[in-house]
């Protein structure tokens, strides 16, 4: 894997995946009449940043033990997923054309053993943290410097199991694991603060032990600042909020519940992919 | 009345056999860990906190985290032994045991302690007699479910050379030492009585209680076959399918719900195959409070109750 030697390279060359990422995945959706677009798209600028600016990895060596992991816990995000493993080389793009069908490798929700590249087999939510959490121990235990990422959605931070491994993470200051909680603000239904509030997020995340930052979740140079950055003298964990738009990138798409899981009409999707340039 | 364990000769608490077996492991292999839930004492892995403490990852109680870490640990190269009281861990946890452990296929031992009713009268809250129907229909675990302190070294020492989920349900309460000759190879039934008129089909704490059932029945001029099911997934269906075929009857016996578990299992498969009369022995559901003793001999998981289920089988016999 190599990387353009300036930040400005390597934030244009995040951006140009991103674009990508947000125009195949709205293919994908359409064409099968099934997705997550909305969730999709408040990620994308995050796995943008992180498969194309941060993560230390090999598409050729999907087990490499010493590769920084990924762990999707949003899982039901799979067009962002699967658009940045496939530009990411872990397999080849054309197989994005299979999505959600009879026997794809990609289905609904990510399987490990279907496709490389897929840490964990997600999709019930508040189980990508737990796991990432281990991982991360086991770096730790074994003395290695490879990195853990999870992106939670927002409303998953509802599961009780993400504060079981916010406990434990911040207990045993697992300071090479990041979580990034993508803070659009929507869950299925409606907003999160109608549902059962999170309040502020970042506040809880301290008070059990991380390190928090906030960041503009679609600002591929500031992402790429505070994901990027080296634990270095870090001794907690990271909690990076990233505030994001649910459906960011589509006019209409933007901040309405209803694209959670919505599938855009022929119009819908002609008028999505002019404002996708 | 007889007591699920005999009051004379030795017996053993097969937790102590988990537990050396486990350090010995960890002392020959740096990818053994051992991830718990505050159940350091009831795992008897107090020896192992203090000689591999690094090694000993205690995420306090907190079962969906806790088998989560087991998952992510294996993800990073390690042999992770996830070791809690097993109606915590296949009750709290179950959606991680499907998602992370058998969907995802992650090479994570579980060893579920003081199972089956160990607890006693600490009552249904924490028997663990659902976990038989709970894990069967996940199919990549492998379940095995030693009787003895043989089997349960035997179990551990194969569980940490196999590529894949295993669990292990162990009890905490004293069995004897089987003495079998057949070798513990998972997946292949022992044999601890031959006989031709009926077969008792029993795993962990009722084989030894199958095996003076036998003995009871020869004195009547019954032959009955034991063999002990210690794998549960996959089922021995060759073994199973011979003591249909040469004894016609059959008896189960499991300390664990009568559905869904080693009788539902060899039901199942009898019903397809080669059908005989099946007789179940276990619990009928949610128990009242009781002693394990007073609870076995009530539901039958006695020597003179599986000499009865025994009875009623051949008396069914096609």
């Amino acid at each position: 894997m190599t990387r353009p030697e300036t930040r400005d390279e390597t934030v244009a060359l995040i951006r140009d995946k991103a674009l990508w990422m947000r125009r195949r995945a709205m293919q994908m959706v359409v064409t099968k009449g099934l997705g997550h677009i909305g969730g999709d798209y408040s990620a994308t600028d995050i796995l943008a940043t992180l498969f194309f600016g941060v993560l230390n990895y090999d598409p050729a060596r999907p087990d490499w033990p010493d590769r920084d992991r990924f762990i999707m816990s949003k899982g039901h995000a799979t067009g962002v997923l699967y658009t940045a493993l496939a530009q990411a080389g872990y397999w080849p793009q054309d197989w994005l054309d299979t999505y959600m069908g009879n026997h794809s490798k990609l289905n609904g929700h990510p399987n490990r053993q279907y496709l490389p590249g897929v840490e964990a087999n997600t999709g019930p939510l508040g189980h990508g943290f737990p796991i990432a959490l281990g991982i991360a121990i086991g770096g730790q235990i074994a003395g290695k410097d490879f990195r853990t990422y999870v992106l939670t959605g927002d409303g998953e931070q509802q599961e009780g199991s993400n504060w079981e491994a916010a406990m434990t993470a911040g207990y045993r200051k697992v300071a090479n694991l990041t979580l990034i909680v993508d803070r659009n603000h929507l869950q299925q239904g409606q907003s999160t603060e109608e549902t059962t509030g999170l309040g502020d997020v970042g506040e809880k995340y301290r008070a059990f032990g991380f390190e928090v930052v906030e960041v503009d979740g679609h600002d591929h140079a500031a992402l790429l600042d505070v994901l990027g950055a080296p634990v270095g003298a870090r001794e907690k964990p990271l909690c990076v909020i990233a505030n994001t738009v649910k459906g960011k990138g589509v006019s209409f798409m933007e901040n309405v519940a209803k694209w959670h899981h919505g599938v855009p009409s022929p119009a819908q999707y002609e008028q999505a992919m002019k404002e996708l340039v | 009345m007889n007591a699920p364990a005999p009051d004379t000769g030795a017996t053993f608490d097969c937790r102590k056999a988990w537990a050396a077996t486990i350090e010995a492991l960890a002392a020959a292999d740096e990818r053994i860990v051992v991830v718990v839930n505050d159940s350091i004492g009831s795992s008897n892995l107090g020896g192992f906190r203090d000689t591999f403490p690094d090694r000993t990852v205690n995420v306090g109680i907190a079962e969906q985290n806790m088998v989560g870490v087991g998952a992510g640990l294996a993800n990073a190269g390690f042999i992770p032994f996830v070791s809690a009281a097993s109606c915590f861990l296949t009750g709290r946890a179950l959606e991680q045991l499907k998602a992370d452990i058998a969907y995802s296929g992650y090479n994570v031992k579980l060893v579920g302690q003081s199972s089956g009713i160990a607890y006693g009268e600490l009552g249904a809250t924490h028997h663990s007699i659902e976990d038989f129907a709970w894990l069967r229909v996940l199919g990549p675990i492998t379940v095995i479910v030693p009787a003895d302190p043989f089997e349960t070294a035997e179990a551990v020492k194969w569980a940490a050379a196999h590529d894949g989920p295993v669990y292990i349900r162990l009890s905490r309460m004293p069995v004897p030492d089987l003495g079998l000759a057949d070798p513990f190879v998972p997946g292949k039934a022992r044999r601890v009585r031959d006989g031709s008129d009926v077969t008792i089909i029993a795993n962990g704490t009722t084989v030894h209680l199958a095996a003076q059932a036998a003995d009871a029945l020869g004195a009547e001029g019954v032959s009955a076959r034991v063999l002990d099911m210690h794998t549960l997934t996959p089922l021995d269906e060759d073994a199973v399918l011979a003591a249909a075929t040469e004894t016609g009857a059959l008896v189960t016996v499991e300390e664990a719900h009568v559905k869904g578990g080693l009788g539902g299992a060899v039901a199942e498969f009898t019903a397809a195959t080669r059908p005989v009369p099946v007789e179940r022995v276990g619990f009928p559901g949610f128990l009242p409070t009781g002693t394990v003793a007073y609870l076995f001999e009530e539901n039958g998981l006695s020597r003179d109750g599986i000499a009865a289920a025994a009875r009623r089988a051949m008396s069914r016999k096609i």
